[in-house]
Protein backbone atom coordinates (compact mmCIF):
# COMPACT_ATOMS: atom_id res chain seq x y z
CA UNK A 1 0.00 0.00 0.00
CA UNK A 2 0.97 3.65 -0.55
CA UNK A 3 2.31 5.70 2.06
CA UNK A 4 0.82 8.67 4.18
CA UNK A 5 1.61 11.66 2.28
CA UNK A 6 1.74 14.68 4.05
CA UNK A 7 0.66 18.46 2.53
CA UNK A 8 0.22 21.66 3.34
CA UNK A 9 -1.68 24.30 1.73
CA UNK A 10 0.75 26.45 -0.43
CA UNK A 11 3.04 22.75 -1.25
CA UNK A 12 3.71 22.98 -5.18
CA UNK A 13 3.64 19.61 -6.66
CA UNK A 14 6.22 18.84 -8.98
CA UNK A 15 5.58 20.60 -12.37
CA UNK A 16 6.00 18.94 -15.85
CA UNK A 17 6.20 19.49 -19.49
CA UNK A 18 4.59 17.46 -22.09
CA UNK A 19 5.30 17.27 -25.52
CA UNK A 20 2.61 16.45 -28.01
CA UNK A 21 2.43 15.27 -31.57
CA UNK A 22 -0.06 14.49 -34.22
CA UNK A 23 1.23 10.77 -33.70
CA UNK A 24 -0.13 11.24 -29.44
CA UNK A 25 -3.22 12.87 -30.60
CA UNK A 26 -4.11 9.49 -32.59
CA UNK A 27 -3.03 7.66 -29.81
CA UNK A 28 -5.57 9.32 -27.77
CA UNK A 29 -8.50 9.25 -30.53
CA UNK A 30 -7.56 5.18 -30.74
CA UNK A 31 -7.27 4.99 -26.32
CA UNK A 32 -10.53 7.00 -25.94
CA UNK A 33 -12.51 6.51 -28.47
CA UNK A 34 -12.52 9.90 -29.66
CA UNK A 35 -11.82 10.23 -33.06
CA UNK A 36 -13.65 13.47 -33.73
CA UNK A 37 -11.34 14.85 -37.06
CA UNK A 38 -10.33 18.15 -35.69
CA UNK A 39 -7.76 15.87 -34.02
CA UNK A 40 -6.86 14.18 -36.78
CA UNK A 41 -6.85 16.38 -39.74
CA UNK A 42 -5.94 19.74 -40.49
CA UNK A 43 -8.72 20.20 -43.11
CA UNK A 44 -11.06 19.35 -41.09
CA UNK A 45 -9.66 21.47 -38.36
CA UNK A 46 -9.64 24.56 -40.16
CA UNK A 47 -13.08 23.97 -42.32
CA UNK A 48 -14.73 24.75 -38.76
CA UNK A 49 -12.49 27.84 -38.07
CA UNK A 50 -9.72 26.41 -36.27
CA UNK A 51 -6.09 27.43 -36.77
CA UNK A 52 -5.13 24.05 -37.23
CA UNK A 53 -5.32 20.61 -35.98
CA UNK A 54 -6.32 20.71 -32.49
CA UNK A 55 -5.34 18.23 -29.07
CA UNK A 56 -8.78 16.75 -27.48
CA UNK A 57 -9.10 18.64 -24.19
CA UNK A 58 -9.63 15.41 -22.49
CA UNK A 59 -6.11 14.60 -23.37
CA UNK A 60 -4.61 17.88 -21.36
CA UNK A 61 -6.72 17.18 -18.61
CA UNK A 62 -5.70 13.54 -18.36
CA UNK A 63 -1.97 14.87 -18.25
CA UNK A 64 -2.38 17.06 -15.56
CA UNK A 65 -4.04 14.10 -14.20
CA UNK A 66 -1.16 12.13 -14.33
CA UNK A 67 0.73 15.39 -13.15
CA UNK A 68 -1.71 14.59 -9.32
CA UNK A 69 -2.06 10.80 -9.61
CA UNK A 70 2.09 11.07 -10.00
CA UNK A 71 2.23 13.49 -6.70
CA UNK A 72 -0.02 11.57 -4.61
CA UNK A 73 2.07 8.49 -5.42
CA UNK A 74 -1.40 6.01 -6.25
CA UNK A 75 -4.00 6.93 -9.14
CA UNK A 76 -6.60 5.66 -7.26
CA UNK A 77 -6.03 8.51 -4.58
CA UNK A 78 -7.68 11.03 -6.82
CA UNK A 79 -11.12 11.26 -5.52
CA UNK A 80 -12.23 13.82 -7.61
CA UNK A 81 -10.99 16.04 -10.47
CA UNK A 82 -12.20 18.67 -12.59
CA UNK A 83 -12.11 21.22 -14.98
CA UNK A 84 -13.06 24.28 -17.07
CA UNK A 85 -11.78 23.92 -21.12
CA UNK A 86 -11.22 27.71 -22.17
CA UNK A 87 -8.82 27.28 -25.22
CA UNK A 88 -7.21 24.95 -27.13
CA UNK A 89 -3.64 23.17 -27.57
CA UNK A 90 -3.14 24.00 -31.22
CA UNK A 91 -0.76 21.34 -32.33
CA UNK A 92 1.07 21.59 -36.04
CA UNK A 93 2.39 19.15 -38.26
CA UNK A 94 6.09 20.22 -37.83
CA UNK A 95 6.28 20.29 -34.19
CA UNK A 96 5.45 19.56 -30.54
CA UNK A 97 2.55 21.25 -29.08
CA UNK A 98 3.88 22.12 -25.45
CA UNK A 99 1.41 21.81 -22.56
CA UNK A 100 2.75 22.49 -18.94
CA UNK A 101 1.16 21.73 -15.56
CA UNK A 102 2.02 23.08 -12.29
CA UNK A 103 0.09 22.49 -9.21
CA UNK A 104 -0.19 23.81 -5.72
CA UNK A 105 -2.18 22.77 -2.58
CA UNK A 106 -5.48 24.86 -1.63
CA UNK A 107 -6.98 23.04 1.05
CA UNK A 108 -6.70 20.89 3.08
CA UNK A 109 -8.80 18.59 5.25
CA UNK A 110 -7.22 16.85 8.04
CA UNK A 111 -10.22 14.87 9.22
CA UNK A 112 -11.08 13.55 6.41
CA UNK A 113 -7.32 13.44 4.94
CA UNK A 114 -8.39 14.64 2.01
CA UNK A 115 -5.84 17.59 -0.34
CA UNK A 116 -7.26 19.98 -2.72
CA UNK A 117 -4.80 20.44 -5.71
CA UNK A 118 -5.28 23.52 -7.81
CA UNK A 119 -3.52 23.14 -11.44
CA UNK A 120 -2.32 25.62 -13.94
CA UNK A 121 -2.35 24.05 -17.39
CA UNK A 122 -0.80 26.33 -20.14
CA UNK A 123 0.65 25.86 -24.14
CA UNK A 124 2.08 28.62 -25.87
CA UNK A 125 1.47 31.31 -23.23
CA UNK A 126 -1.78 30.70 -22.92
CA UNK A 127 -4.39 29.23 -20.28
CA UNK A 128 -5.58 25.97 -21.69
CA UNK A 129 -7.79 24.56 -18.39
CA UNK A 130 -9.09 26.95 -15.81
CA UNK A 131 -10.83 26.11 -12.45
CA UNK A 132 -8.38 22.88 -12.74
CA UNK A 133 -9.16 20.84 -9.65
CA UNK A 134 -8.45 17.88 -7.86
CA UNK A 135 -9.12 16.18 -4.78
CA UNK A 136 -6.77 13.49 -3.31
CA UNK A 137 -6.76 11.07 -0.76
CA UNK A 138 -3.46 11.41 1.53
CA UNK A 139 -3.80 8.31 3.45
CA UNK B 1 -32.26 22.89 -40.27
CA UNK B 2 -30.09 23.94 -37.41
CA UNK B 3 -32.89 24.06 -34.36
CA UNK B 4 -31.95 25.29 -30.61
CA UNK B 5 -31.56 22.48 -27.84
CA UNK B 6 -35.09 21.97 -26.63
CA UNK B 7 -35.13 23.03 -23.40
CA UNK B 8 -37.17 20.38 -22.14
CA UNK B 9 -34.86 17.80 -22.07
CA UNK B 10 -33.96 18.67 -18.80
CA UNK B 11 -34.87 16.37 -16.33
CA UNK B 12 -34.94 14.01 -19.19
CA UNK B 13 -33.20 10.19 -18.13
CA UNK B 14 -31.66 7.65 -20.79
CA UNK B 15 -31.98 3.87 -20.10
CA UNK B 16 -28.73 2.48 -18.85
CA UNK B 17 -26.39 1.48 -21.48
CA UNK B 18 -25.46 -2.52 -21.46
CA UNK B 19 -22.35 -3.69 -19.49
CA UNK B 20 -19.32 -2.77 -20.88
CA UNK B 21 -15.76 -4.93 -20.02
CA UNK B 22 -13.30 -2.76 -19.07
CA UNK B 23 -9.96 -4.69 -20.44
CA UNK B 24 -6.23 -4.43 -19.06
CA UNK B 25 -5.30 -3.68 -22.70
CA UNK B 26 -7.71 -0.53 -22.50
CA UNK B 27 -6.58 0.82 -19.39
CA UNK B 28 -2.99 0.46 -20.51
CA UNK B 29 -3.88 1.80 -23.73
CA UNK B 30 -5.13 4.66 -22.31
CA UNK B 31 -2.26 5.10 -19.62
CA UNK B 32 -0.02 5.58 -22.05
CA UNK B 33 -1.92 8.01 -23.61
CA UNK B 34 -2.23 10.16 -21.00
CA UNK B 35 1.46 9.54 -19.76
CA UNK B 36 0.63 7.62 -16.98
CA UNK B 37 3.29 5.18 -15.96
CA UNK B 38 2.16 4.21 -12.66
CA UNK B 39 2.62 0.90 -12.32
CA UNK B 40 -0.45 0.40 -11.08
CA UNK B 41 -1.76 1.25 -14.44
CA UNK B 42 0.36 -1.30 -15.89
CA UNK B 43 1.14 -4.28 -14.10
CA UNK B 44 -1.69 -6.42 -12.55
CA UNK B 45 0.53 -7.70 -10.14
CA UNK B 46 1.31 -4.03 -8.80
CA UNK B 47 -2.33 -3.33 -8.69
CA UNK B 48 -3.15 -6.51 -6.55
CA UNK B 49 -0.48 -5.76 -4.11
CA UNK B 50 -2.05 -1.21 -3.77
CA UNK B 51 -5.57 -3.62 -3.14
CA UNK B 52 -7.06 -3.95 -6.23
CA UNK B 53 -8.61 -6.46 -8.52
CA UNK B 54 -6.76 -5.78 -11.72
CA UNK B 55 -5.02 -2.69 -13.33
CA UNK B 56 -6.44 0.49 -12.47
CA UNK B 57 -7.79 3.16 -14.92
CA UNK B 58 -6.53 6.77 -14.88
CA UNK B 59 -8.87 9.62 -13.31
CA UNK B 60 -10.07 10.63 -16.22
CA UNK B 61 -10.56 7.01 -18.13
CA UNK B 62 -13.95 7.04 -17.34
CA UNK B 63 -15.25 9.87 -19.73
CA UNK B 64 -14.52 6.45 -22.66
CA UNK B 65 -17.50 4.67 -20.66
CA UNK B 66 -19.57 7.95 -20.28
CA UNK B 67 -19.57 9.37 -23.64
CA UNK B 68 -21.23 6.51 -24.92
CA UNK B 69 -24.19 6.96 -22.65
CA UNK B 70 -23.88 11.14 -23.96
CA UNK B 71 -24.04 10.08 -27.22
CA UNK B 72 -28.09 8.69 -26.60
CA UNK B 73 -28.45 12.29 -25.81
CA UNK B 74 -26.34 14.27 -28.85
CA UNK B 75 -27.51 12.20 -31.45
CA UNK B 76 -31.00 12.04 -30.71
CA UNK B 77 -32.70 13.74 -33.26
CA UNK B 78 -35.41 15.22 -31.12
CA UNK B 79 -32.53 16.98 -29.51
CA UNK B 80 -31.85 19.08 -32.34
CA UNK B 81 -27.96 18.88 -31.94
CA UNK B 82 -25.54 20.33 -35.02
CA UNK B 83 -22.70 18.08 -33.49
CA UNK B 84 -20.67 19.71 -35.40
CA UNK B 85 -21.23 22.96 -33.53
CA UNK B 86 -20.44 21.16 -29.76
CA UNK B 87 -17.91 22.26 -27.77
CA UNK B 88 -16.86 20.79 -24.60
CA UNK B 89 -16.57 23.27 -21.60
CA UNK B 90 -16.68 21.46 -18.49
CA UNK B 91 -15.97 18.37 -17.45
CA UNK B 92 -15.80 16.80 -13.42
CA UNK B 93 -14.76 12.94 -12.11
CA UNK B 94 -16.17 12.30 -8.98
CA UNK B 95 -14.92 8.39 -8.25
CA UNK B 96 -16.50 6.52 -5.66
CA UNK B 97 -14.56 3.18 -5.89
CA UNK B 98 -11.09 3.46 -8.64
CA UNK B 99 -12.11 1.79 -11.80
CA UNK B 100 -10.19 -1.38 -12.60
CA UNK B 101 -9.87 -3.86 -15.33
CA UNK B 102 -12.37 -6.93 -15.07
CA UNK B 103 -15.60 -4.50 -13.87
CA UNK B 104 -18.18 -4.49 -16.27
CA UNK B 105 -20.05 -0.96 -16.35
CA UNK B 106 -23.16 0.14 -16.72
CA UNK B 107 -23.59 4.35 -17.71
CA UNK B 108 -27.02 6.04 -16.92
CA UNK B 109 -27.76 9.45 -18.93
CA UNK B 110 -29.29 12.23 -16.73
CA UNK B 111 -29.70 15.95 -18.62
CA UNK B 112 -29.66 18.14 -15.71
CA UNK B 113 -29.59 21.52 -17.21
CA UNK B 114 -30.17 22.94 -20.53
CA UNK B 115 -29.93 26.77 -19.99
CA UNK B 116 -29.83 28.96 -23.58
CA UNK B 117 -27.59 31.90 -23.58
CA UNK B 118 -28.17 34.51 -26.47
CA UNK B 119 -28.70 31.44 -28.60
CA UNK B 120 -25.69 29.14 -27.54
CA UNK B 121 -27.13 26.17 -25.66
CA UNK B 122 -25.15 24.91 -22.62
CA UNK B 123 -26.38 21.23 -21.52
CA UNK B 124 -25.04 20.55 -18.65
CA UNK B 125 -25.29 15.94 -18.19
CA UNK B 126 -24.48 13.66 -15.26
CA UNK B 127 -23.64 9.99 -16.24
CA UNK B 128 -23.64 7.18 -13.48
CA UNK B 129 -21.39 4.78 -13.63
CA UNK B 130 -21.85 1.80 -11.88
CA UNK B 131 -21.34 -2.35 -11.91
CA UNK B 132 -24.52 -4.13 -13.03
CA UNK B 133 -25.22 -4.42 -8.87
CA UNK B 134 -25.83 -1.05 -8.25
CA UNK B 135 -22.39 -0.14 -7.04
CA UNK B 136 -21.33 3.39 -7.64
CA UNK B 137 -18.26 3.64 -9.64
CA UNK B 138 -17.47 7.43 -10.90
CA UNK B 139 -19.80 10.04 -11.74
CA UNK B 140 -19.95 11.99 -14.86
CA UNK B 141 -20.79 15.34 -15.26
CA UNK B 142 -20.14 17.15 -18.62
CA UNK B 143 -21.04 20.67 -19.83
CA UNK B 144 -21.52 21.20 -23.38
CA UNK B 145 -21.93 23.93 -25.53
CA UNK B 146 -23.97 23.64 -28.67
CA UNK B 147 -22.94 26.92 -30.38
CA UNK B 148 -25.78 29.10 -31.90
CA UNK B 149 -26.46 28.75 -35.55
CA UNK B 150 -25.57 31.91 -36.81
CA UNK B 151 -22.30 33.47 -36.44
CA UNK B 152 -23.02 34.67 -32.97
CA UNK B 153 -20.01 34.76 -30.27
CA UNK B 154 -19.32 32.15 -27.80
CA UNK B 155 -20.41 33.60 -24.33
CA UNK B 156 -16.93 32.99 -22.69
CA UNK B 157 -15.50 35.27 -26.06
CA UNK B 158 -17.40 38.09 -25.11
CA UNK B 159 -16.95 38.67 -21.41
Amino acid sequence: MSEELSAEVGTELPTARYELSREDLRSYAEASGDRNPIHLDEATARSVGLPDVIAHGMLTMGLAGTVVADWVGDPARVLSYGTKFTAPVVVPADAPAVVEVAGTVVALDEAAGTAEVDLVVTSAGAKVLTRARAVVALR
Amino acid sequence: MTVTVDESFAGRVYPSTGATLVTADAVRAFARAVRAAHPSHHDSGAARAAGHADVVAPPTFAVTLAQAAEQQFVADPAAGIDFSRVVHGEEQFTHHRPIVAGDEVAAELHVDRVRVVRGNAMVTTRVELTLADGTPLTTVVSMLVVRAPDPAPAPEETS
